[in-house]
């Protein structure tokens, strides 16, 4: 076969690398122009950030290089190690042995290198479940299997929101995406986006009112559907009991997450990405009015500095709200920012097509697997991938909750970098073993 | 494996495609659109717009020394809602070198003051040390900051009437028309030149772009500076003014009410020019002007009150000059003309003192101006209104009016500084009024030697002054001599032109000149004979009075004297004004004296030394001036009172008029009291 004569740099997919290696340089420039100072006398400074950056490009391309001269079939044989192995480290975490960073308590010290075991977890648990749903065994079509597989990613998430990591967690919320493709019933996101529409409702709609609605939708079905009903009795009992969940979902539910569960700034920050005022009833004692508002504040400066650079931008490096430290984390999270205010509406508009392309091309790459394992595990990418990029740019434009998730290879940070470059780069490489079937 | 759910691929672009769709719509909205206004929220935040104070115009004196300049100084402004539990105010205070419980006094005061939001100036005017130590630890504080403004200093101490002062725009003012343009903040002059030339010295500010951070840390010009625009300074004023002879006039008016005017008969430029109480002029600068200020307001001799231009007083003997001119070129009386008086005038029915008696003093013109006749200038000032050519008292009077407003009195001269008083000449409507069109010369004739109803500001009779000495013409007085050094500044035009007076003969002049010259060389003015120089002045001791709960009271005389020298070729005309001081000879006449010495010598003699040592040390304050201002104050306060009337302020009203009542007793024992034993002002 032709394709096995081509060596292994010819059946690299190099598109993927260069947008890889132009959205890194985008990062590195964004940052050197958040730290960039008229009276800088050269790049080379050790002690910004940006060299930081350089250098952890630098140690990722090692990474890729040494991902993609391994054998691919080691990928399918390390998952669940891996996972065990990136599971106690997550425990470790919440152990003294942890390490606390402005109240969340996901950090693992390992002397020479703090890191986030819930990043490097994303790896294993993207891994994993594409060689569970690959081994022969499983079939997906059994609620038992896609329990299962659902709890690869909601273990991981469950102990990520008890290290007070929200935004972590959510990401792995991504993983469904996969486990759509794969032939998870349509059902399952009907009632997942009934849960978050039926949430936003609760939090517009007075109680009362929202009662009231729900009743009449049900009584309004049950007359539309009178014919069925005197067929099938079960229906009623259906819409009944979907009543009964909606209800006590509203009324109970909800409210009790919002006063027990989330903390006080979690419920801020839905609040304000709904534009509302957190109402009475929410308000936590010991959250002074300065620290309600400060998600407000980050995400008004962060738009307040993307609408200034207008349509083409104030240029590079003469961001003056970016510069000058008027958008708060805007290295990490609000990264975006700084291509908002100096390339403008044009500059924005590439970086969120660069991102588009390549999404759209892992899954073009996806679906010329031959094997179901390396499949699954691009749209495992992918769906990481594409929750970073639209909460966090939705975030900086109001159009999300602000949860702490970095722009993927843009932002600043390096374990975030060397988990996307591995992500990325063993997808690069099960690509080049496309015609293999892997297991 | 059969891929049953690979159609679902599709649905995955779609969502990818889409989001990224919402996201760039909200990128349209927000940066092309820019819907919710952010774009002007980032103008404020970012660039800072930082105003370049232009320094105003320094003015200098007529010998170009530097009168008046200016100095940065810096205003500690502090935010008080700012201020969070992390400001160290006690290395605040270390630094600024001033107490913590001051500090928090202070504090208090301003919050009081200007509320808990704005930010306001704590410290004024600190020390070049503490500046320089707060800068280099500015960021260490949340919510202080330092303002730099431009002080005004007084380089020679003296001047403060003449300059008037700078103060920070007041929101009222802002609202004029005048100072629309202006900005919270700026300065403006108030009184003086540096009201009246408020444009020509204010210069054009600067604006600087500059970059800030989070913190308000100025970060470096905004595009390299490339939109800047640097600070116009003002333009300088050059001035008439001799600082010397304003310092020595000043310090002779020091404790007296009055004034003292010098100016050059041949440009109407001003020599000098001071009212007193003369005080310190650095009162008016620095972190105290405020409250120096109020002290001067309230003050019984009322320093602020620009006696030179504001005052008007009965001119006395001085005015009998001009009587004297007005009766020669009317015709009704020759040089040789004389009045047999024998200590009085009768003529009217009702005596007029003179305090000559017989021996021919009022024996021609000359002489009668010598000896300051009385009965001779009543007597030549009713010829002239008596006039046979007008035939009616009234047309002769409208007459004699028109000479004086000629003579730039009984209007405003039309000085470079705000404020002049036109003085006052009545006219026949005057009289039609208080006589009910049933009068005659006789009801007035005081006026000829300066008394009754005429009263003249010291500027005006200082440009009378001129008038003689020029022999018929003045320019309008002025402080001005050039701006930046052209004297032909469009401002200064209407300074330029001669205004000639009446077209009187010149012979006229000469006679009263030479009457004014035998004042001092033999008649009541000797006192102020300056060696080798011929002198020609004129004194005057003028009565005044003052209703008092009714009641007319006299006052002590104010002692005047006007002259000029040297007759021929004259350089300067004076005018001085003391009040309540008595004779003319006195007081003013040696402190005009000195002044011309001063001016056209340069230096004072040795001989004339102790004269000027002993009108420098003089206090001529009278007691009653106190207890007059109190009861103006009292007045004052109850016709305010009697705006808001309501019934039980009514009842306090009636309590406050039986102590005014005993005030004015009060007075009037003080006054008796003054009478009987003389006040002692020797």
């Amino acid at each position: 076969m032709s394709f096995k004569a081509k060596s292994l740099i010819e059946r690299l997919d190099w598109q993927m690398i260069i947008f890889y290696i132009v959205l890194v340089l985008i990062g590195v420039l964004c940052i050197y122009s958040v730290e960039h100072r008229s009276t800088d006398t050269s790049f080379f400074m050790m002690k910004n950030n940006y060299m930081k950056q350089l250098i952890f490009f630098g140690i990722s391309l090692v990474l890729a290089l040494v991902i993609v001269l391994m054998d691919s079939k080691i990928f399918t044989s390390i998952p669940f190690l891996g996972y065990v192995i990136g599971f106690v480290l997550l425990l470790l975490a919440l152990t003294p042995l942890g390490k606390g960073v402005r109240g969340s308590h996901s950090f693992l010290n390992l002397g020479f290198f703090t890191f986030q075991p819930g990043e490097l977890m994303k790896l294993f648990t993207a891994l994993s479940i594409a060689k569970f749903l690959s081994l022969q065994n499983t079939n997906f079509a059994t609620l038992r299997h896609r329990v299962i597989c659902a709890c690869f990613a909601i273990i991981p998430a469950l102990i990520i929101i008890l290290q007070n990591e929200t935004g972590l967690a959510l990401v792995y919320f991504s993983f469904f995406l996969a486990m759509y493709r794969e032939g998870l019933p349509n059902i399952v996101l009907v009632i997942g986006f009934s849960i978050l529409g039926l949430t936003l409702a609760t939090l517009l709609i007075p109680k009362n009112y929202l009662f009231i609605i729900l009743s009449v939708l049900a009584v309004l079905v049950l007359y539309s559907e009178r014919k069925q009903l005197k067929r099938n009795k079960e229906l009623l009992f259906v819409v009944a009991s979907i009543w009964f969940v909606g209800v006590l979902f509203s009324q109970v539910l909800v409210p009790v997450a919002f006063k027990h569960v989330l903390k006080g700034y979690q419920v801020q920050r839905i609040y304000t990405m709904i534009g509302q005022d957190v109402p009475q009833e929410y308000t936590r004692e010991g959250i002074d009015s300065k620290k309600q508002n400060a998600s407000e504040y980050n995400v008004s400066q962060s738009k307040i500095a993307i609408a200034s650079g207008g349509f083409f931008g104030k240029g590079f490096l003469n961001g003056t709200q970016t510069q000058y430290n008027w958008v708060p984390e805007q290295r990490t999270d609000f990264i975006f920012c700084t291509i908002g205010e100096q390339f403008g509406f044009v500059g924005s508009t590439v970086l969120i097509l660069i991102f588009t392309f390549l999404l759209l091309r892992i899954v073009t790459i996806a679906e010329r697997q031959r094997s179901q394992f390396s499949r699954i595990y691009a749209y495992c990418v992918a769906g990481i991938l594409f929750f970073h990029l639209a909460i966090n740019i939705g975030m900086t434009i109001g159009l999300a909750p602000v949860i702490g998730i970095p722009l993927p290879l843009i932002s600043y940070g390096g374990t975030s970098l060397l988990i996307f470059t591995a992500l990325i780069f063993i997808l690069i490489r099960l690509d080049a073993d496309r015609q293999m079937v892997l297991r | 494996m059969a891929d049953f759910t690979q159609n679902r691929s599709i649905f995955i672009k779609i969502l990818f495609v889409s989001i990224p769709l919402i996201m760039l719509i909200r990128l349209l909205f927000l940066q092309v659109f820019d819907i919710g206004g952010y774009k002007q929220a980032a103008l404020g935040q970012a660039i800072y717009m930082k105003k370049v104070y232009a320094p105003r115009g320094i003015i200098y004196d007529r010998k170009n020394k530097v009168m008046m300049n200016n100095s940065i100084v810096y205003d500690l402004v502090i935010e008080p809602k700012k201020i969070n539990a992390d400001f160290d105010t006690a290395f605040l205070c270390k630094l600024i070198n001033v107490t913590i419980e001051d500090f928090r006094i202070q504090l208090k005061k301003v919050i009081i003051k200007n509320g808990w939001q704005k930010p306001s100036s704590i410290y004024k005017n600190l020390t070049p040390v503490a500046v320089a130590r707060l800068q280099e630890n500015l960021f260490d504080f949340s919510g202080i900051d330092l303002v730099e403004h431009a002080e005004r200093n007084y380089t020679y101490g003296c001047g403060g009437t003449i300059f008037g002062y700078i103060n920070e725009v007041s929101e009222d003012q802002l609202a004029t028309e005048k100072y629309a343009a202006y900005q919270k903040g700026d300065y403006i002059g108030i009184n003086g030149l540096e009201n009246y030339y408020e444009n020509i010295l204010k210069g054009k500010a600067g604006v600087q772009y500059l970059l800030r951070d989070v913190k308000q840390r100025i970060q470096g010009p905004y595009k390299d500076g490339t939109l800047d625009s640097a600070a116009t300074p003002g333009n300088s004023l050059q001035l008439y003014i001799d600082a010397d002879l304003q310092k020595l006039t000043e310090q002779m008016l020091a404790n007296k009410l009055g004034s003292a005017i010098a100016i050059d008969p041949k440009t109407g430029g001003i020599l000098a020019f001071a009212s007193g109480p003369s005080f310190d002029p650095t009162l008016l600068t620095g972190s105290n002007k405020g409250g120096n200020l109020m002290k001067m307001l309230n003050d019984a001799t009322k320093p602020l009150f620009i006696r030179a231009i504001q005052a008007k007083y009965p001119p006395g003997s001085t005015f009998k000059p001009l009587t004297a001119l007005v009766a020669l070129d009317e015709g009704v009386i020759t040089p040789s003309f004389g009045y047999p008086c024998g200590g009085g005038y009768y003529a009217c029915g009702r005596r007029i003192g003179c305090t000559h008696s017989g021996g021919g003093h009022a024996r021609n013109l000359a002489l009668a101006i010598a000896n300051s006749c009385n009965s001779y200038f009543c007597h030549v000032f009713r010829l002239a209104i008596d006039s046979k050519k007008y035939g009616n008292v009234h047309v002769g009077l409208e007459r004699w009016h028109q000479y004086m407003n000629d003579f730039g009195l009984g209007r405003q001269t039309g000085i470079d500084i705000p404020h002049e008083n036109p003085g006052n000449i009545p006219d026949s409507n005057y009289f039609n009024r208080i006589y009910n069109n049933n009068w005659n010369s006789c009801n007035m004739s005081i006026i000829g030697m300066g008394q009754g109803e005429v009263e003249l500001t010291p500027l005006q009779m200082a440009n009378a002054m001129c008038i003689i000495a020029n022999r018929g013409s003045y320019f309008i007085p002025h402080f001005v001599k050039s701006i930046n050094g052209d004297s032909n500044h469009v401002a200064l035009n209407k300074f330029k032109e001669p205004k000639v007076v009446a077209r009187i003969a010149d012979s006229s002049f000469e006679y009263v000149i030479a009457g004014m010259q035998a004042v001092i060389d033999q008649g009541t003015g000797k006192i102020a004979k300056i060696p080798d120089v011929a002198v020609c002045g004129k004194t005057g001791t003028a009565q005044n009075e003052r209703m008092i709960n009714g009641k007319k009271i006299k006052l002590q005389n104010h002692s005047m004297f006007v002259a000029f020298a040297p007759r021929e070729n004259p350089k300067i005309a004076v005018a001085v004004c003391i009040e309540n001081a008595g004779y003319g000879a006195t007081w003013a006449g040696p402190i005009a004296s000195l002044m011309m010495e001063q001016y056209l010598k340069d230096t004072i003699s040795a001989k004339r030394q102790g004269l000027a040592k002993k009108m420098k040390d003089a206090k001529i304050i009278p007691n009653y001036t106190y207890i007059l201002d109190s009861l103006d104050k009292q007045m004052a306060r109850e016709k305010e009172a009697r705006k808001h009337m309501s019934k039980d302020s009514l009842n306090r009203i009636n309590a406050s008029r039986d102590s005014l009542q005993r005030k004015n007793d009060s007075i009037r024992g003080a006054y008796l009291f003054n009478k009987v034993y003389g006040i002692k002002i020797n």
